[in-house]
């Protein structure tokens, strides 16, 4: 045998092995998807069940759907008793799109001095905007309180949008650091070789080859503001409460009866529109980030 | 063979950024470092100041209250008093669980007292913060690589994960509790008739599962960018190369996810370690699942400036833990760069 | 040498931050008292109302009926969450901060003395007094500390018996002729008895409960704790044993009302305490197995009727409001003959009112209005105390310990003592 046959031979043996290999790997893909999905979607799925249940059959634990009804969707949007829910998701979409846009700009910003400019006092800079998660959030809410009650925001859309920046901040800045830190950089210097400016360099090279990453933190940013309880709770009022706020005032018809079936038709009424939002926004805006790079 | 080459597309992109310092425009060291300082402070500036009014300022009113006294009963009036400084006796009685005597003075915390449950709360955040987190960081890395594989229904995987994330926590922490309870579907479904809040194991789990669930996805998405920032060619160079998938994971995408990974972890254990809803709603603390947070609502109830102190000794244990993660672990975001910068000079 | 800039951001932050701390501090409670309860007693104009959750919808029709008779004296509905606790926060926040658009909040019976000690609340004496003749006394005394009223009693709320009328011949009158009836639960192969036993604001209920109705208490008149005492131990003797007897499920110790409610109307308990919204559910809900056999007497004590701990709320004015002379009105209104009869029918909340549990016509639509009656009359209210917190605290750490048997019945209790010395010990 010569040492080409023998090295055909050896290549054909691991193109077979490496067809395997595939072959497997695509079925490992396939189970641990319905892993994941049974895993995610399992809970999410009862309370699906739930919110279709008739509130006198609460406690059912019939897997499949039983007393089926849209009652508890109607309850939710029923304003007769008080209830704001339609306001307060309109309320939770404009303050957590408000949060989003800001807080990437600004995150945008400092991940960009510190990832890309030398400066002194860069640790401390670091340390401070790391620290700002660090203390318990439950006791920010009394000072933030007296402070917001001082200056007359109590019940204003700045009193939760702001506390809800600066607490997302922290993470925006440090994933878009690491981000950045890791972009090819030389592409930038290259681009201004080509005539332009650091600015133009910046949106028109970096910024696409970063959707991925931009993208990620945008949808952080949006879901802790979404989820944001504890502050709105306390800070806002009738007419500016976000969702989660709205949800904890749903009651029973009964003192000390727990809505459940109302909780939960509530709970599917905010997932599944986020998702299928994010689903939208994801295919749009990497797809657009990633033709505006191509050009 | 693959050994071989394995390392080598690693290296690329991971010093790609380096080389700008020292690049030509550089004049002198110093005059660059000066306009780069100029330009960094106006791009931190709206953040620094952002984050001085919501979150410094309360802070720092919460410290300066954790120097009172609570207010005190005046006997005569039933009416309470402000309670005059305390200098560090606020902090003094946290850590060393002592609680004030009938007659004056202080006594050891006497167990139904918030004060006897400092360090049980402290044993307990770790507990469910270094379970959780490991949890979250494999799960998370699991679901992200699945999540970056081509393959018919990826979009249904990857909108099936946002889910849990996207069931505000109010919502979760009653949906667990109705799952969790003893006729819960739970229980029926495996046939078990555990008390999944009645007792310290599974009432530690219930809280761990609920936690696990919900916040994997922020693990698995920010894991998952980083490894949408990995070309594809690097994949295919090792792949054509015959390196094998455990090989590939740990010469290719664990180096090169790793700082995305580190920020993921980093976050959730700062956020871990301040956990409050989940327990709350579900077990209220009972069965050794008080954490710190929850702890310190408790005492707000009680007295303000005592919950002061205890935020402000929390601030300081996470603070510990978040400093070791970047000077030991390796989770610090700008290492490299400052290091090359100037550091290593 | 050249002045890094960047820094001067960070030092105008530190600079605003002190200069806020110094202004927005002391919020920790205490109070200076005079001045404010002294201020507004005769102004009259445009009010708020705060209370949390209007679950049956009564409050705004009210509210509705009290604006048109009264234009000039328009009342404002502030509504909040439906969860205790964030109504409480919600109140000392804004009490902290002298909010003076929270005019008339209605306050949980526990919360009475906290407030009344922290100076918030206007003592309804002398040209503030509110007639409380016709009142039930345990609604009166929750209202009141130190002897004075300091809020009007708005509705109430005691526990009942529920049991099964078919299983259970005839309803017991005490804990240990039910006690004996548990041999009834085994035949038929369910729980015997259960009321609320997971560890939160429930238990604290439950366990004053037994502790009252065998003749003990948890303070005393003073308001100091008396928990060392043969009748205190009696009391929760009770339930440590009839949990370690099987009588009450194990599963027990997570029931909150609904998980009660749920085991109850499943046809799973013989025996359940449970407050009167269990009644109408019971009887009407599709998934009830005890619709028609579902019996109810009142709570079970040592030698008889046991004393039920005391729910519902009062309607406490501030003393920053401005307008306290439209305030005092506005409580009047509600405490009034014709308000308590329709928070009754259309809310089915429990008046204060005594003569309304005889009335005919309520009775028919509220059966369980008598047996509830029995319940308040014999009810105690809960500690009343300023420290109510820490005692609730106390109380439910101890007992849950020493039902599920991991403490003595001695150990609690004396533990129980000393954290509730400890706590009003104060500095």
């Amino acid at each position: 045998m010569t040492a080409a046959t023998e090295l055909r031979a050896e290549q054909d043996r691991g193109r077979k092995a490496a067809q395997n290999r595939e072959k497997w790997a695509s079925v490992r893909t396939y189970v641990s998807a319905a892993v994941i999905l049974f895993w995610c979607l399992a809970p999410a799925y009862w309370m699906v069940v739930t919110a279709f249940r008739d509130v006198g059959y609460t406690y059912d634990t019939s897997l499949l759907p039983t007393h089926i009804t849209l009652d508890n969707f109607r309850t939710a949007f029923d304003t007769s008793f008080g209830n704001r829910f339609g306001q307060a998701l309109l309320n939770s979409v404009f303050i957590g799109v408000t949060v989003t846009v800001i807080s990437l700009v600004l995150g945008v910003f400092a991940a960009y001095a510190l990832a890309r400019l030398n400066f002194r006092f860069k640790y401390f800079v670091l340390g401070f905007i790391l620290g700002a998660s660090m203390f318990p959030g439950v006791a920010l809410i009394t000072p933030l309180f007296q402070l917001f009650t001082n200056i007359g925001w109590i019940g204003t859309y700045q009193a939760l949008i702001i506390p809800n920046i600066s607490f997302v901040l922290p993470l925006t800045v440090y994933t878009m650091t690491s981000f950045f830190r890791e972009m090819p950089w030389e592409l930038e210097e290259a681009a201004r070789v080509d005539g332009c400016t650091q600015g133009q360099a910046f949106r028109r090279v970096i910024m696409p080859l970063a959707a991925p990453a931009i993208f990620t933190t945008a949808i952080l940013a949006f879901i802790s503001s979404w989820n944001e309880f504890l502050i709105a709770s306390q800070l806002s009022n009738d007419a500016t409460q976000p969702v989660t706020v709205a949800i904890a005032n749903f009651a029973g018809a009964q003192p000390q009866q727990i809505p459940y079936t109302a909780i939960m038709a509530a709970g599917t009424i905010v997932t599944i529109p986020l998702v299928i939002l994010v689903l939208v926004f994801q295919r749009k805006i990497v797809a657009g980030l990633t033709a505006g790079a191509v050009k | 063979m693959a050994t071989e080459l394995g390392p080598t597309p690693v290296k690329e992109p991971a010093s790609g950024g380096t080389p700008i310092h020292h690049g030509p425009k550089g004049v002198g060291e110093d005059n660059a470092i000066a306009s780069q300082g100029k330009w960094a402070s106006w791009l931190l500036a709206p953040t620094i100041v952002a984050l001085a009014i919501v979150i410094v300022y309360p802070i720092i009113s919460a410290i300066v209250m954790s120097f009172q006294k609570d207010a005190g009963l005046d006997p005569v009036t039933g009416l309470f008093t402000e309670g005059g400084p305390a200098g560090f006796s606020n902090y003094t009685n946290w850590l060393f669980q002592q609680c004030a005597a009938p007659g004056g003075g202080t006594v050891a915390c006497p167990p139904g007292t918030l004060g006897s449950q400092f360090w049980s709360a402290t044993g307990t955040t770790f507990y469910f913060t270094i379970v959780t987190v490991t949890l979250e960081t494999i799960l998370g890395f699991w679901m992200a690589i699945i999540m970056a594989r081509t393959f018919r229904g990826r979009s249904l995987v990857r909108a099936a994960v946002l889910v849990p994330w996207a069931i505000p926590t109010a919502v979760t922490a009653q949906l667990w509790l109705f799952i969790f309870a003893f006729e819960g579907i739970g229980n029926k479904l495996f046939n078990t008739t555990i008390l999944w809040t009645g007792s310290e194991i599974p009432a530690r789990w219930a809280v761990i599962i609920a936690d696990t669930w919900k916040t994997t996805p922020f693990m698995a998405l920010l894991i998952l960018a980083g490894l949408q920032m990995i070309p594809a060619e690097v994949y295919e160079a090792a792949k054509v190369d015959g390196a094998s998938a455990w090989q590939r994971f740990r010469m290719i995408t664990l180096p090169l996810v790793k700082p995305a990974l580190m920020v993921a972890i980093l976050f959730r254990t700062l956020d871990a370690l301040r956990m409050f809803d989940l327990p709350y709603i579900l077990t209220e603390g009972s069965n050794n699942t008080t954490t710190l947070s929850i702890l310190v609502v408790n005492q707000i109830r009680q007295g303000f400036n005592s919950a002061a102190a205890l935020s402000t000794i929390t601030f300081i244990i996470i603070f510990m833990v978040a400093f070791i993660f970047v000077r030991f672990l390796g989770a610090n975001v700008v290492e490299q760069q400052t290091g090359a910068g100037k550091g290593k000079k | 040498m050249k002045t890094p800039k960047f820094l001067l951001p960070i030092a105008t932050a530190g600079v605003l931050a002190l200069t806020l701390s110094a202004c927005g501090g002391g919020g920790g409670g205490g109070t200076t008292a005079g001045g404010d309860a002294e201020q507004g007693l005769d102004s009259r104009g445009p009010i708020t109302y705060v209370q949390g959750k209007d679950n049956s919808n009564v409050v705004r029709p009210l509210i509705e009926k009290w604006n048109a008779a009264h234009p000039d004296e328009k009342v404002t509905f502030k509504e909040q969450t439906d969860q205790a606790d964030q109504q409480h926060d919600d109140l000392v926040q804004n009490f902290q901060a002298k909010n003076a658009n929270y005019d008339v909040v209605s306050v949980d019976v526990v919360w009475t003395a906290e407030f009344a000690a922290k100076g918030w609340l206007q003592p309804l004496k002398d040209k503030m007094a509110l007639d409380t003749s016709a009142m039930l006394k345990p609604t009166v005394e929750s209202a009141s500390y130190k002897g004075t009223l300091y809020a009007a009693p708005q509705n109430s709320d005691g526990g009942i018996l529920y049991y099964r009328k078919d299983l259970v011949p005839t309803a017991p009158k005490t804990w240990d002729e039910m006690m004996s009836m548990c041999s009834i639960a085994k035949e038929n192969n369910i729980g015997c008895f259960a009321g609320q036993y997971a560890k939160y604001e429930g238990l604290t209920v439950n366990t004053s409960e037994a502790i009252n109705s065998a003749g003990g208490s948890v303070l005393n008149a003073e308001g100091k704790p008396s928990l060392n005492t043969p009748e205190a131990k009696a009391g929760l003797e009770t339930l440590t044993k009839a949990y370690a007897d099987g009588s009450i499920p194990k599963e027990a110790i997570t029931f909150q009302e609904e998980q009660g409610r749920q085991a109850f109307q499943n046809g799973k308990l013989l025996f359940h305490r449970n407050w009167p919204y269990v009644y109408n559910l019971a009887k009407t809900e599709g998934s009830s197995k005890v619709k028609d056999v579902l019996g109810m007497t009142a709570l079970v004590g040592a030698d008889g009727p046991g004393a039920s701990t005391l729910g519902g709320h009062s309607a406490g004015m501030s003393v920053y409001s401005k307008n306290k002379a439209t305030a005092l009105d506005f409580l009047k209104f509600l405490t009034s003959e014709e308000t308590q009869k329709f928070y009754a029918t259309q809310g089915s909340l429990a008046p204060v009112l005594g003569a309304l549990y005889d009335d005919k016509e309520l009775v028919a639509k509220l059966p369980y209005l008598p047996v509830l009656k029995t319940s308040i009359e014999n009810a105690v209210p809960r500690p009343v105390t300023p420290f109510y917190p820490a005692v609730t605290k106390a109380i439910q750490e101890n007992a849950y310990a020493a039902i599920k048997g991991e403490k003595t019945v001695e150990a609690a209790l004396s533990d129980m003592q000393a954290s509730i010395e400890s706590a009003s010990a104060g500095q």
